[in-house]
């Protein structure tokens, strides 16, 4: 089994007055992700490595950081893909807790103020709303969405504006306009139209490259944009 | 820190968040749990969620699905529970579109459905299309879609949160006791009622599909208070698993036509279950996998099988099978558009659980003895609508449906329910397991002892089980038992310790793989997903009863005696036939 070395972001609050970076060699299997890693580092070598994680195939989103330089999921990026010393660090832009778990409650406020869920005041039918399957192709693969902060916490206006939507949750405000049993563009116009909603998006493009699930927020939320234009007039 | 909520529901996967939105609109509900919400383990799941809304298997019905989910269990399932579900099966679906679930749609825009192992129409006559499917991530879609629904009605959410105990007293539900992950500290919160839904208990085995965080603590933490479980023994392996890591490739891989092949490249099914094929029950094409690799027909005579979707063709693979086409490329480095995936039997769902009845309220004995305030729901309880054996897209609907059955149930309890008195004891079961973890130094590891439980699981009570594994699958529990009195947990901070979690959650998972493999060894038959080489015949005589198991002190004592429902709510039943597909 090849070694690999991995040098990783260590902070603790409540020991440590400023970050460090700690190295460990591992000896990894050639089918294992960075989170086999992490985990073969935890459990057999030091128990104090902090790290979220969960469902361990990429549909949770527990484990996004950033590992050489770009965000990703730790459980899908394969070891073998990676060149040299494999350096990890907190997703960048959140309150670190410790180690590589960050402070997740401002990205979920965010989510929380595009009103995340259908608005449609109609009475239900007895059955399903018909919806054509090219209707439901609007909605594109927002739907996959994973809720992991790569996209937000690599974008650099949301660096500069905590206020900020970020990506993620613009991504849902699309998720739910476009799709065509949901009427409520009215009721989270105001949350969207604003200097820290849609307009603060500068189409850097960095949610893209950083999605692991190969959205393209930054192509949504420029719908989303025109949408509004053509709502306002 | 002391919370005081109308309801307590730990677990925000789909069974806690549908009793949550539920309870929301008319009472203060607070939903623990142990990761984010949206980060549940029902979000995972693949391929659908069962419901005979007949949208193109047109003649498609309940007592069709009712039929397949009794098969299916091998008898075990009850049936009053069973009719409830298949029964309101449609509504619970439709009412999740209603509420901005997106499906996958048919061209006349209605709810797309497919093909799943064990379904069928007119009593197993052709195969039905009953799963209700959002490409290949239904489990997410419904989990974001409900977990949506929950801040829409504002439900209170403590994340992050580890529950410790619970805190039961004189028959009642009192509340439960928590950690704080994030900030440290034990919280403790009662109300007038409490509900689980804390998923189940795959990771007792090496190769699993389950999250890391499906430790079973839900099992560990009733029988702590001197309340049963259920069928522990009947452990769902998912036949196809990705090779090495047991990542789920969903049923809807075959579902959509794909196939199992072994050295021979050769479709084996056709000798275990001519008329379904690949698509007979997942108990069953887990052993016939199984017996290819042990009979040394398993792909270059390893332990795997090749599942072959290339002659679907590119373009439905990614419409209808995108994350698994992901998935393979991702953890197996093979692109299923062009080669067979490499695949082995992954313990995937827990049959078993905490003993409840189709009012998801908790019961204690083989009369089914109602506890009070204290519900169950999803796959940490056990209802029982699988018995021995769950098909696919059922685990979905049981969660959902029974989730909001749990709701509903509670709402209606409410008024009959006062807030109870809190014990003067009630945080010093958690205390000292906290304590103990932080202070406790010895030479073992808490990485090594679970490595050991999950391995030794699944080789001695794994797809195939005789005497002799288990017995000493017995002695390897009580051994790693006593080991884990002298492990050393190395993380002694307060905030967000997750070393101290793994410790608790080893602790749960090596309290209720014993009552696994009691309950294993005991059940001298085969049925549904418990398969004894010695016994390989059912016994109906023995054994159509449910599986009871209560820890005392260092041991599990059984009973037989709790009767399986033969009759539905107005359905006469189905008698237990021989299983062939």
């Amino acid at each position: 089994m090849p070694k690999r070395t991995f040098k990783i972001f260590r902070f603790n609050p409540e020991t440590d007055s400023k970050p460090s970076y700690k190295t460990y060699d591992v000896e990894c299997e050639g089918w294992w992700t960075v989170l086999d890693a992490l985990n073969e580092i935890k459990w057999f070598v030091d128990g104090t490595v902090t790290y979220r994680r969960s469902c361990r195939h990429g549909i949770c989103g527990s484990c996004a950081m950033m590992i050489n330089g770009k965000n990703d999921l730790a459980c899908e990026l394969q070891i073998k893909t990676l060149k040299g010393t494999i350096t990890v660090d907190p997703l960048p832009g959140f309150e670190i807790y410790r180690d590589l778990a960050v402070n997740m409650d401002p990205f979920y406020a965010a989510l929380k103020r595009v009103k995340p869920w259908l608005i449609n005041n109609d009475p239900y039918p007895s059955k399903e709303r018909i919806q054509s399957p090219e209707e439901f192709k609007l909605m594109g693969d927002s739907i996959a969405c994973i809720l992991c902060a790569a996209c937000t916490s690599s974008c650099p206006s949301f660096w500069s504006d905590e206020q900020y939507l970020g990506p993620a949750a613009l991504l849902k405000a699309y998720r739910y306009t476009f799709d065509t049993r949901d009427k409520g563009l009215g009721d989270r116009i105001d949350a969207l139209d604003n200097k820290h909603g849609l307009w603060r998006c500068h189409k850097i493009t960095n949610c893209y490259h950083a999605c692991p699930k190969h959205l393209n927020p930054t192509e949504q939320i420029s719908k989303l944009q025109r949408r509004i234009i053509e709502e306002k007039m | 820190m002391i919370h005081r909520h109308d309801v307590i529901i730990v677990g925000a996967g789909l069974a806690g968040s549908r009793a949550a939105v539920e309870i929301g609109q008319v009472a203060d509900v607070a939903v623990l749990s142990k990761v984010y919400p949206s980060r549940s383990h029902s979000g995972a799941a693949q391929g659908g969620i069962a419901a005979s809304l007949a949208n193109i298997s047109k003649t498609d019905r309940w007592e069709y699905h009712m039929f397949d989910t009794v098969k299916g269990s091998d008898y075990l399932g009850d049936q009053d529970a069973i009719e409830m579900m298949v029964r309101e099966a449609p509504e619970t679906v439709i009412e999740m579109e209603h509420w901005g679930c997106p499906f996958s749609r048919t061209a006349e825009g209605k709810i797309a459905q497919r093909k799943f192992g064990g379904h069928t129409l007119e009593f197993g006559k052709e195969a039905s299309l009953r799963a209700c499917y959002s490409a290949d991530y239904t489990g997410h879609v419904l989990l974001h879609t409900l977990h949506e629904q929950c801040l829409k009605h504002n439900v209170n959410f403590y994340s992050e949160f580890q529950v410790l105990s619970l805190i039961f007293r004189d028959n009642r539900a009192i509340g439960v006791v928590a950690l704080d992950m994030v900030h440290g500290g034990l919280h403790t919160f009662y109300g007038r009622a409490v509900m689980f839904g804390m998923g189940g208990y795959g990771r007792a085995f090496s190769i699993t599909s389950n999250a890391h965080a499906n430790t079973g603590d839900g099992l560990a933490l009733v029988s702590r208070v001197g309340l049963p479980v259920q069928d522990m023994e009947f452990v769902q392996f998912h036949p196809t698993g990705l090779w090495k890591s047991g990542i789920l490739v969903t049923e809807g891989a075959r579902g959509e036509g794909g196939y199992l092949l072994n050295n021979e490249k050769r479709r084996f099914m056709e000798d275990y279950a001519p008329t379904l094929m690949e698509l007979a029950p997942r108990d069953m094409v887990a052993r016939a996998m199984q017996q290819e690799i042990d009979e040394g027909r398993g792909i270059n005579g390893e332990d795997k099988i090749f599942i072959d979707v290339t002659h679907l063709g590119e373009a439905k693979l990614m419409e209808r099978l995108p994350q698994i086409t992901e998935l393979a490329m991702n953890f197996a480095g093979v692109d299923p558009r062009k080669e067979p995936i490499p695949i082995q039997p992954t313990a995937h769902y827990s049959m078993g659980g905490i003993p409840a009845n189709a009012n998801t309220r908790v019961t204690f004995d083989e009369k089914r003895t109602e506890t009070v305030g204290f519900y169950a729901a999803g796959e940490c309880s056990c209802i029982s609508v699988h018995g021995a054996n769950r098909l696919g897209t059922n685990s979905l609907l049981e969660a959902l449906l029974f989730g909001r059955r749990s709701g509903k149930q509670i709402v209606e309890d409410l008024p009959n329910l006062e807030f109870p008195t809190l014990p003067a004891d009630y945080e010093d079961a958690a205390r000292e397991e906290v304590d103990h973890f932080k202070n406790v130094s010895g030479k073992e590891k808490v990485g090594t002892i679970r490595k050991e439980l999950q391995e030794t699981m699944m080789l001695d009570c794994g797809v195939f089980r005789s005497e002799k594994q288990l017995v000493s699958q017995k002695a390897k529990i009580q051994e790693l038992e006593d080991r884990f009195k002298h492990i050393t947990v190395d993380d002694k901070s307060d905030q967000f310790n997750t070393d101290l979690l793994e410790a608790i959650e080893l602790g749960h998972l090596l309290e209720f793989s014993g009552a696994i493999v009691e309950g294993a060894l005991a059940r001298q038959e085969s049925r549904g997903g418990h398969y004894r080489k010695d016994f390989p015949k059912r016994d109906d005589e023995k054994f159509l009863k449910h599986t009871l198991a209560w820890r005392k002190g260092a041991n599990w004592e059984l009973t037989f005696d709790k009767p399986v429902m033969l009759q539905g709510v107005t359905h006469k039943g189905f008698e237990p036939m021989e299983r062939k597909y």
